[in-house]
């Protein structure tokens, strides 16, 4: 059940957008394809829903094989980055739609209409037009409008790519909370690590057409299997020629075994943390506030620095 | 769209204004103004019944009939080649673009001269159609395809950019919630471009009522039976020398025109809103 994806290719022209793609999305999951723009997430969501077909491969969905399905036949619901609201149609009109071309006896769409409008909070602009709502509500509105048809899969491409940070930030812990309730297999693209790690069971990192790494966010973050997936999770840097995170770099104002000496370069304030930039090849370690005030740290102190023990670490490849 | 802030009245803009206001006045107000004096000078009476002759009626009903059909031609086409321009790629889509906008630089006189050659008595396939019955030229047929022909690209070029603006994310958003072709059809994409469609439809059958030249050579002509209203204002100033029914004529189609320029005005400043 849920996604099977077996050797799916895909190329646009001479550019490569997937090559030889092997998937499984478990039935129920939130999964989020995480990636950098390019690098062919789009494209497989897109070819799950089937608006784009592989060159190669194949796609099951809940154990059928739908490579050659009609979108429409698919029983998938999809959420465009840039809502892809019908303009002419009032938002109740928007997310009936999937019902009337099913052609569901008219008391049916109107329950089910507004038990979808209730769930994404959007009873009182029924009779409004998408024009007339904000971005956060059109994408609601989208949203409704896909899960209306109760399809086996539910997509989202860049769910909250258009919408400003805070309203990303509550729409996030909003979809979230309705997959909790709702438990239909979901998939969404994002290119924002923090969004990944946030919502989702599972992630995959693709990169250039490749998958890098599936897991869960906490086995992604803490056991990365190379240098892309580890630097494209979270912050990096680098320390005797180690790719470490800052906020395991340990700072010492005495010598310490393993400690390699430095002085601090600068000290940037960014909220509750500090970062305090190393002469040593660029390092930067990530302190809290307590922390650096705690050692009395000032730019050209002289420190130790060590990353710290049973902390992940990868070793620099020469070509980075 | 954004409209240029009222400038202040500098001398270049004034002369601007009146450079403008002199070139239309001259080209354009001056004959209209002309043609509506000249048409009401000899009287009511005389105009009512210039317009209720058997020859004045059956031009009318013969324009009514080409220009209708011609415009139902061209808006059914224009909505299929508009939706392939916007949204396929495909081998020889330049050309098509092309070959669409042809009409407007081709002289009318040389699409009825082609039109002839093609389906006149001599032509290609003239003599094939007429042995089943299909007379092409010197008939409504003819007259129709020519009117097609040169208000072809008015729909067409109505749509495109309007299409390509819409994108197709509300088109793939309806194919996965279940719509098929024709529901798509239906209920998003005409929808979505019936402003444009209803502009296109009103210039296009101003200019299908309008047309003269293509028609001329086509339809031979012939009084009570070919001829359209145009070509009965070109009749009686040529041949009758019956000014005052020619501006008769001329006035009604003048003022449907108008009325045509009006709507389509009044559509685009809604759309714009």
């Amino acid at each position: 059940m849920g996604i099977e994806v077996r050797g799916v290719s895909k190329r646009f022209g001479d550019f490569v957008a997937l090559a030889d793609i092997d998937l499984t999305v478990s039935s129920g999951a939130l999964t989020a394809l995480l990636g950098p723009s390019g690098g062919g997430k789009s494209t497989l969501l897109r070819i799950i829903a089937g608006l784009e077909k592989p060159d190669l491969g194949t796609v099951e969905i809940d154990g059928a094989d739908a490579t050659r399905l009609n979108p429409r036949h698919r029983n998938v619901g999809f959420v465009f980055q840039h809502y892809a609201a019908f303009t002419h149609l009032s938002v109740y009109r928007n997310v009936a739609f999937g019902l009337e071309v099913r052609k569901r006896p008219k008391a049916e769409v109107r329950r089910r209409v507004h038990e979808l409008l209730e769930l994404v909070h959007l009873e009182q602009f029924a009779d409004r037009l998408p024009g007339q709502l904000s971005g956060g509500q059109r994408q609601r509105m989208a949203l409704a409008r896909a899960l209306a048809v109760e399809p086996n899969v539910l997509l989202l491409d860049e769910p909250f790519g258009a919408l400003d940070a805070k309203v990303r930030k509550e729409l996030r812990d909003w979809l979230r909370r309705l997959h909790d309730e709702v438990h239909v297999t979901t998939v969404f693209v994002t290119h924002d690590q923090e969004e990944a790690l946030e919502v989702s069971d599972e992630i995959v990192v693709i990169n250039e057409g490749r998958i890098e790494q599936v897991g869960k966010p906490d086995e992604l973050y803490d056991r990365p299997i190379n240098q892309f997936v580890m630097s494209f999770l979270g912050p990096v840097t680098t320390l005797q020629g180690q790719l470490v995170r800052p906020h395991d770099i340990e700072i010492f104002t005495q010598p310490v075994p393993d400690g390699i000496p430095a002085k601090i370069v600068r000290l940037q304030r960014v909220g509750f943390e500090v970062r305090a930039e190393l002469d040593t090849d660029g390092s930067w370690a990530q302190l809290t506030r307590g922390q650096s005030e705690a050692l009395n740290l000032f730019p050209g102190a002289s420190v130790w620095a060590r990353a710290a023990r049973s902390r992940i670490n990868i070793p620099l490849e020469s070509t980075v | 769209m954004p409209t240029p802030p009222r400038s202040t009245l500098t001398p270049a803009s004034l002369l601007l204004r009146a450079v403008a206001m002199l070139y239309v006045g001259l080209l354009v107000l001056t004959p209209v103004v002309i043609i509506m004096y000249r048409t009401f000078q000899p009287g009511l009476d005389e105009f009512a019944s210039a317009l209720s002759s058997p020859q004045a009626l059956n031009a009318f009903k013969v324009t009514a009939i080409v220009a209708l059909s011609a415009v139902v031609i061209n808006t059914v086409f224009g909505v299929v080649v508009g939706i392939l321009l916007a949204r396929y790629r495909f081998w020889g889509r330049r050309l098509l673009s092309a070959l669409v906008d042809l009409p407007i630089a081709v002289s009318p006189i040389v699409v009825g001269l082609a039109l002839v050659l093609v389906f006149g008595p001599t032509g290609w396939f003239g003599p094939f159609l007429e042995r089943h019955g299909v007379v092409v030229i010197a008939a409504k047929p003819g007259m129709i395809m020519a009117t097609v022909f040169v208000s072809l690209p008015l729909v067409v070029r109505a749509l495109v950019p309007v299409l390509e603006h819409a994108g197709m994310d509300q088109e793939e958003a309806a194919a996965s919630l279940g719509a098929n072709a024709f529901a798509r059809l239906r209920r998003i994409t005409l929808p979505s471009i019936r402003a444009a469609l209803t502009y296109g439809v009103v210039l296009s059958l101003a200019r299908c009522i309008g047309e003269y030249g293509a028609v001329l050579v086509v339809s031979n002509n012939i009084e009570g039976q070919t001829e359209t209203a145009p070509l009965r204002v070109g009749n009686l100033v040529e041949n009758e020398l019956n000014y005052d029914a020619a501006y008769a004529i001329t006035f009604v189609l003048m003022i449907v025109a108008f009325i045509a320029i009006g709507v389509s005005a009044w559509i685009r400043r809604r759309r714009v809103e």
